[in-house]
């Protein structure tokens, strides 16, 4: 067998949930963005366009569509007969059996995993950034520093320093000291969450760690590596980068797609970002439709009104609704004659005729003033909305709504409705 | 299903004129997203037919680029699988096809080799969908030699394009024209045949042995009264591309909603190849109604009644009214466009005016395109 050069192990093991209802049912790398990919789309076309070949998937929470999103990897041509993409679910070892308790606690769990092809160099990446990056020139950098650990980081504006892993380096870009959020920043390049690691440097670092409660590789992994004097080194990159975290960044990005030449470019053709493709058929604009400032996914009918909006695949937007500054995901049916302002709404929703969504003031949410907040409303997948309610901002919702649980046929700013365990 | 399919794809019509000077009818796009052969090729793999041959001559660069992964409509399996065959040179026989049970009998090896019971024929410039195994259990319970599908034309439809057939009250096919004057009904053949397979082998021998080569002229005519030859009837959406007008029509057909209801919503799914394009982006300016639109596009300006293939970007102050705009055309800003099909891969200047006045026109402009990478 020909040896691996450099693989790849992707965490998308993580709820994501400052995202609300959106991941209640699904992981966060697997959540819609953007028309038609998914967050997880971006780190594995990223892979197979800077050539990695091998990319093992560690995963979770809510495993289920994220299994059938990755499949064998065709989308992505991960389907390789050596190599290939892997899913690395936990699981029961003869001595013990946890789950994945941190990120270098994952990959220490799948030791095996790497030792089976044992590359020269393993990079580390996360399912929860939107990003276009060759990891090749990445390892091209780490090769020429003669490199342990290379950290990809961007700079970040100096006042938001402090919620970042910040790395301070030498004109070298060696790094001469890593400080996990601190108080007081020394320097404003932000770690990425990306790592490449020379293959026994890893191995010796996990295996040294591993009973280290919880081992992240920010907290415990790179300072162990610092303590040890590697040689490490910042790899700095100045393209887009986004951490869709929460459900204002979430919404952000989305939006900024819609711009006449957007920042991050899905239209760009050497750098394809591929996807698993549901849905082929071309989109339907009836003759009283008009649309401006969106983009709009495969099979979708529009009928009604849609401004500055981001709409997935196989939607139904009826007649006289008008949708504005929205996220509309995946083969959700809007009825007729509805306003939907500021919203996201995920897959599989029904929404009835003449609802109005995002309407009154902002007010803070009672569920989690932190999650719902940026006067967004939030609706979970495959809900139910009946006709004619009146839903404010700062809302969320998930499960099959009634009538009765709008008082008045409104859901007041702030207010929620979440009902467990049921589906359309 | 206990049946194989044959797609024959290797045919030209010069009514198609510069349309199919660059590919087969059966690699023509249709819909916004399809290629005419996706339609026989989905069909036959959602009727679980695992075994396809697809016989192509004429202009097949395009159409093998399409079929160049089996993927798409799930025929990359251990059983069975795609094949395509085109004409080769053997110590046999140095010919093209020289009709369509030529195409097939110089493939008998590969029909002699398969297992299956039953043949299911098509042709890939067809566009429908339906259910081969319906017509399977038609074709035993009438106890069949060959059963041919066929559609009733509506009245005053020019059939003399077509095989016209007529059939009597048990359905068996008692008169069969080609491309008749004058015909003397509304029914046709639609090209789809169902047929034991060493029933076809045997005709085909026989066909080659008296040096005839087509399959409707030399076997189903003259058979005709030997052989029990019945008709079944397909109701549903049917049509075929065999000029620059029906082209046309088929695709405009998709702006109505039940055709478009019949094929893009209702199951089974027609597939194709998967592009991995982006989806559709409307910027300010855009003005699109009763339209489709493929992923990939950039619209800048009004669009009305048209289809929009892959990858179109539509500038500024355009108007786009009546037309068909296949795969990957560049059309620059205050560019008029009326009744008129624009072929694939075209770049149109800016502050161009085309109209279609007496029917549609076909556009093809070699204008280089200059990328910025």
């Amino acid at each position: 067998m020909i040896r691996k050069e450099m693989i790849a192990m992707l965490l998308a093991g993580g709820q994501g949930s400052r995202l609300g209802v959106l991941t209640a049912n699904v992981a966060k790398p697997a959540v819609a963005f953007g028309g038609k990919y998914r967050i997880i789309d971006f780190p594995l076309s990223n892979c197979i366009n800077s050539g990695i070949d091998t990319v093992g998937v560690l995963i979770q929470y809510q495993p289920l569509r994220l299994n059938t999103h990755i499949g064998i990897g065709i989308p992505w041509d991960l389907d390789r007969n050596h190599g290939g993409v892997t899913i690395l679910s936990p699981y029961e070892k003869s001595d013990s059996s946890e789950w994945y308790t941190g990120t270098a606690n994952a990959i220490y769990q799948n030791l095996s995993y790497m030792d089976s092809y044992n590359p020269e160099y393993v990079l580390i990446l996360s399912g929860d950034h939107i990003y276009k990056m060759d990891y090749e020139v990445m390892l091209d950098f780490h090769k020429e520093n003669n490199a342990d650990v290379t950290i990809a980081a961007m700079p970040v504006p100096m006042e938001e320093a402090s919620r970042f892993g910040i790395v301070i380096t030498d004109e070298d870009r060696r790094i001469m000291e890593f400080e996990e959020k601190p108080e007081n920043p020394r320097s404003n390049l932000a770690s990425m969450g990306i790592y490449i690691f020379s293959w026994p440097v890893l191995r010796e670092a996990l295996i040294a760690m591993k009973d280290q409660s919880n081992c992240d590789f920010g907290m415990h992994i790179i300072p162990y590596c610092h303590e040890k004097q590697q040689r490490m080194f910042a790899y700095e990159y100045n393209g887009y980068w986004k951490d869709v975290g929460t459900l204002g960044s979430y919404w952000e990005a989305n939006m900024e797609l819609v711009d006449l030449i957007p920042e991050f470019n899905l239209y760009e053709e050497y750098w394809k970002i591929y996807t698993k493709t549901d849905n082929v058929e071309p989109q339907y604009l009836s003759a009283d439709a008009v649309i401006e400032k969106s983009i709009i996914g495969e099979g979708t009918e529009v009928y009604g009104e849609v401004h500055n909006s981001v709409i997935g695949a196989g939607v139904i937007i009826g007649k006289g609704t008008v949708v504005r500054d929205s996220i509309i995901m995946k083969d959700t049916v809007l009825g007729d004659n509805c306003i939907v302002d500021k919203a996201i709404i995920a897959e599989g929703c029904e929404i009835g005729d003449s609802v109005e969504i995002g309407i009154g003031e902002e007010v803070p949410s009672k569920l989690s003033e932190k999650i719902y907040c940026f006067g967004l409303a939030t609706i979970g997948e495959n809900s139910y909305i009946p006709a004619k309610v009146k839903i404010g901002k700062n809302t969320a919702i998930s499960g099959v709504t009634e009538a009765s649980d709008y008082p008045e046929g409104i859901l007041a700013g702030g207010e929620y409705i979440i009902k467990a365990g049921d589906s359309k | 299903m206990k049946a194989l399919g044959i797609i024959l794809a290797g045919g030209n019509n010069n009514r198609m004129q510069e349309l199919t000077s660059r590919r087969a009818i059966s690699a023509m796009p249709i819909g916004g997203s399809y290629r005419c052969i996706d339609f026989a090729l989905s069909n036959m793999s959602n009727s679980h037919i695992h075994t396809v041959a697809v016989l192509t001559q004429y202009n097949a660069r395009s159409l093998n680029e399409h079929l160049s992964s089996s993927k798409w409509w799930d025929f990359g399996r251990k059983q069975g699988g795609l094949y395509t065959f085109t004409p080769t040179v053997t110590a046999a026989n140095s010919y093209w096809y020289r009709g369509t049970a030529d195409a097939m009998y110089q493939n008998l090896d590969f029909l002699k080799r398969r297992h299956e019971p039953y043949v299911i024929i098509t042709s890939g410039d067809c566009v429908y969908k339906g259910d081969y195994n319906q017509l399977l259990d038609y074709h035993i319970a009438k106890k069949a030699d060959i059963t041919v599908v066929c559609k009733d034309m509506p009245a005053g439809t020019d059939v003399s394009r077509y095989g016209v057939v007529r059939m009597n009250e048990d359905f068996r096919i008692i008169e069969f024209e080609e491309k008749p004057m004058i015909a003397s009904s509304n029914t046709v053949s639609t090209g789809i045949y169902i047929i034991r397979r060493r029933q076809l082998i045997e005709m085909l021998e026989r066909c080659a042995d008296e040096e005839r080569h087509d399959f409707v002229t030399d076997i189903l005519i003259r058979y005709k009264n030997l052989k029990r030859i019945y008709g079944y009837k397909m109701e549903s959406y049917w049509s075929n591309i065999a000029s620059v007008e029906s082209y046309y029509q088929t695709n405009m057909d998709f702006l109505k909603p039940e055709v478009r209801k019949f094929f893009f919503r209702d199951e089974p799914k027609i597939a194709t190849k998967v592009d991995d394009l982006p989806p559709a982006k409307y910027n300010v300016g855009s003005d699109v109604r009763n339209s489709l639109v493929a992923s990939g596009c950039i619209i800048n300006s009004k669009v009305e009644n048209s289809i929009l293939f892959k990858k179109v970007f539509v500038g500024k102050n355009c108007v786009i009214k009546n037309s068909i705009i296949l795969n990957d055309v560049y059309i620059g800003d205050n560019t008029h466009i009326e009744n008129c099909i624009v072929e694939s891969r075209n770049t149109l200047r800016a502050n161009t005016y085309y109209c279609g006045d007496n029917g549609v026109k076909v556009i093809r402009e070699d204008v280089d395109r200059y990328t910025v990478m």
